[in-house]
């Protein structure tokens, strides 16, 4: 199965409309239009799996069993639904008592799952599958002068994934590379940015976020390079804060990687979702503008 | 004056604890840990936990069954696996914050007043009944469920910036099939 059916999850249906945005005309700028799964359901993320093991799988198996139907592997850009979606096709995939019981359940409602889905973040789509070449070829811009600190986060390097090393993955520098943008060496690139902690207990999501940003500052980057809605969201919206609370500013744009890439293609700046962003973006454009762009 | 002790006996640990915790996480090894601390020193959230994770791991091997169910730490785990994947002995360790927090839940000793599980909870039962999350009214739930409307109140600027960007909905989102999917939890049910 190569075809691919995309799966958004809530983030992007909510508020990362601009990751959809822009991640919908970059495929299909390349040729590989992404069709929505129908009816899909929430993957349960964290939440689910502290609650109930069982049911936080059997719901991730109806998804699997809706593309299967379609004979389509999953696209999922939402790094947890990423992750959340491959444990439970791992699990499903072999034959434990605990995959046995889902199966029947998944059987009796109606969605049985044969386990011959894939499940695949489009960065991983985009290398592999595409390829570097091809995405240079497409290039019309090159974001020339864009100093960029790729941020991959924790859920889209670690534990499943082999198509990057889990403590300093390099694929996405390698895109962003591609499209003219220069990555800085950014250390940071895999700590984790707290995840929903920022909407709990706010204090710990404020420091970790901090420290993401600070780094990033160091060395020099104008924006941050993200691939997964969550990081976005709290990488993005408590930076007025810190400014007030730790007394240094550490402003800076976090941005969706389909977001550069649809620039570098010569898409519309309008189109792409950047004015969704709560931070004020006159840095990256500046900066492109003496790189050339427009 | 009462003298109070701050060592378990023996006779008090609950020796079923680590074959508990081996079953509800699929984490086999957990006694193969040597107490290196890798987990800990990698761990970005250590430095709020009440006990970083390799004390956790001693005390489920140990039988420290209520001082393992009523820690923070486990709250405080974001599931970002780097202690899992950096692990010399392969535990994993993720799957094993995960069974804790399942099993705080049923057994009711969560911390009270923390949100973090309330969160879960309400996610939860936002996706059962829906098949899908909306974000608002999870926030709506949290903040209602925890008692702390001072907290929504604060959390108004940042609502308003995401109203202006056309970034948060006030729909409700559900799937079309929500029959099967309360089938398939039925069924769920009755195999468990």
């Amino acid at each position: 199965m190569k075809d691919y059916v995309y799966y958004p999850g809530c983030s992007l249906k909510g508020n990362s409309k601009h990751y959809e945005e822009s991640i919908l005309p970059v495929f299909r700028e390349l040729g590989l239009p992404l069709e929505e799964l129908e009816d899909w359901n929430c993957c349960g993320a964290t939440a689910y799996f502290s609650v109930d093991d069982l049911m936080a799988t059997a719901i991730c198996g109806r998804n699997l069993s809706l593309a299967e139907k379609k004979q389509k592997n999953i696209i999922a850009p939402c790094a947890g639904c990423y992750l959340t979606l491959k444990k439970a096709n791992k699990v499903l995939q072999g034959n434990s008592d605990k995959a046995r019981k889902i199966h029947q359940a998944l059987e009796k409602a109606g969605c049985p799952y044969q386990g011959r889905i894939e499940v695949k973040h489009p960065l991983e789509v985009l290398i592999e599958d595409i390829g570097l070449d091809r995405i240079k070829e497409r290039v019309r811009y090159r974001l020339t002068g864009l100093n960029v600190a790729c941020y991959y986060g924790c859920q889209l390097v670690r534990p499943y994934t082999d198509f990057d090393d889990p403590d300093y993955p390099t694929k996405l520098d390698q895109l962003m590379a591609a499209i003219g943008a220069e990555p800085v060496p950014y250390s940071a690139k895999t700590r984790c940015c707290g995840g929903s902690l920022t909407g709990t207990i706010e204090e710990v999501g404020k420091r970790l976020n901090f420290i993401l940003l600070k780094e990033a500052k160091r060395r020099g980057a104008d924006a941050i390079v993200t691939l997964c809605p969550l990081c976005q969201f709290n990488l993005e919206i408590l930076q007025d804060k810190m400014l007030k609370d730790y007394g240094e500013d550490v402003t800076m744009p976090v941005l969706y990687f389909s977001q550069l890439m649809g620039l570098a293609f010569g898409l519309a700046r309008e189109d792409l979702g950047f004015n969704r962003s709560i931070v004020d973006l006159k840095p990256v454009w500046q900066k492109l503008a003496i790189g050339g762009l427009r | 004056m009462e003298i109070q002790r701050h060592v378990k006996y023996e006779e008090e640990l609950d020796k079923s604890f680590l074959e508990e915790i081996k079953v509800m996480s699929g984490a086999e090894d957990i006694d193969r840990c040597i107490q290196c601390g890798t987990c800990s020193s990698s761990c970005p959230m250590s430095v709020y936990m009440d006990s970083p994770p390799r004390k956790i791991i001693a005390m489920i091997k140990n039988g420290f069954k209520e001082e393992a169910l009523r820690s923070f730490t486990i709250w405080l785990c974001s599931s970002c696996y780097t202690c899992q994947v950096r692990c010399p002995a392969k535990i994993e360790i993720t799957e094993v914050m995960y069974a804790l927090k399942r099993k705080a839940i049923e057994e009711k000793v969560y911390p009270q007043n923390l949100p973090i599980p309330v969160l879960d909870r309400e996610m939860s039962s936002l996706i059962k009944n829906y098949g899908r999350n909306s974000e608002l009214w999870l926030i709506l739930r949290l903040y209602l469920k925890s008692r702390n409307p001072l907290g929504l109140l604060k959390m108004a600027p940042l609502g308003l910036k995401l109203m202006k960007t056309g970034r948060m909905s006030l729909k409700r989102e559900a799937i079309k099939n929500k029959k099967q999917l309360k089938l398939l939890l039925a069924s769920l049910k009755e195999a468990a």
